[in-house]
């Protein structure tokens, strides 16, 4: 199955950014297929290449990275959410793209499923 | 990629695929960033030719009242968008009857024509569409 998925919420303060990467993850595992990440709301914070947790503990950004990175997956973000929030191609991490909201919709349109991670 | 248009990108051919979006909004207007961010995807959906819905529930059914007033918290009043819905043919908008009734809300205090829905039908609403975003 071809999975969208969509990330409401910052690292670390919610756990949804963690369980939608842990769904990817198993979801690839078993032979699905993940054609995108869209980052919104406060979860264009998952991109910030700024992200420097104590080393004990894990990454969530560099973490989402290497997964888009192994299997191909666009990591996008959307641009009104970033740019109200101080995220832009300067502080983005490398393996993640801003572009617009139709990017999100287009991912609802071409993906068996639209799977969203929230509060 | 235009802000004009909410960077709006078509670079994989969508053309010509029609699915049914529902966008669940639960929150109220104001306080979190959530309903005016839904509503920016529903306009953006919109222009994709989708078939699209708007549900209201839970505080959610605050986004559409009337008479909003948000001077006093220094925060962009956007309810008057939901006026534009019409315009760009979004006019499937229902409102659970439970979470307005409890909140004493009746159906003339929207600012826009809702349905009026219970939590039943509005399940059904919800076991009908492709794609459901919830905010």
């Amino acid at each position: 199955m071809k999975f969208g998925i969509l990330v409401n919420e910052g690292p670390y303060t919610h756990q949804a950014s963690d369980t939608a990467y842990l769904f990817a993850k198993a979801a690839i595992e078993k032979g699905h297929k993940i054609h995108r990440v869209f980052f919104y709301h406060d979860g264009v914070y998952n991109s910030s290449r700024l992200t420097e947790p104590p080393t004990d503990d894990r990454h969530i950004v560099n973490r989402w990275q290497k997964l888009g990175k192994d299997h191909h997956i666009d990591l996008v973000v959307c641009v009104a959410a970033a740019l109200r929030r101080g995220i832009k191609d300067e502080n983005l991490l490398e393996g993640f793209r801003i572009s617009g909201l139709g990017q999100l919709v287009e991912s609802g349109i071409q993906s068996d499923r639209l799977v969203v991670f929230g509060d | 990629m235009t802000e004009a248009t909410g960077g709006i990108d078509r670079e994989e051919d969508t053309s010509g695929k029609v699915k049914k979006f529902l966008y669940v909004n639960r929150k109220a207007p104001y306080g979190t960033i959530y309903a005016l961010e839904s509503l920016e995807v529903v306009l953006i959906t919109a222009a994709f030719d989708q078939d699209v819905s708007v549900a209201f529930l839970d505080d959610g059914v605050y986004q559409v009242v009337k008479g909003q007033h948000t001077k006093g918290i220094d925060v962009k009043n956007f309810s008057p968008t939901y006026r534009a819905l019409e315009g760009y043919d979004i006019e499937k908008l229902y409102v659970e009857k439970e979470s307005m009734e409890t909140r004493g809300l009746k159906e003339s205090d929207f600012i826009v024509p809702v349905k009026v829905i219970g939590a039943q039908e509005m399940a059904d609403i919800m076991q009908s569409q492709d794609v459901i975003m919830s905010f």
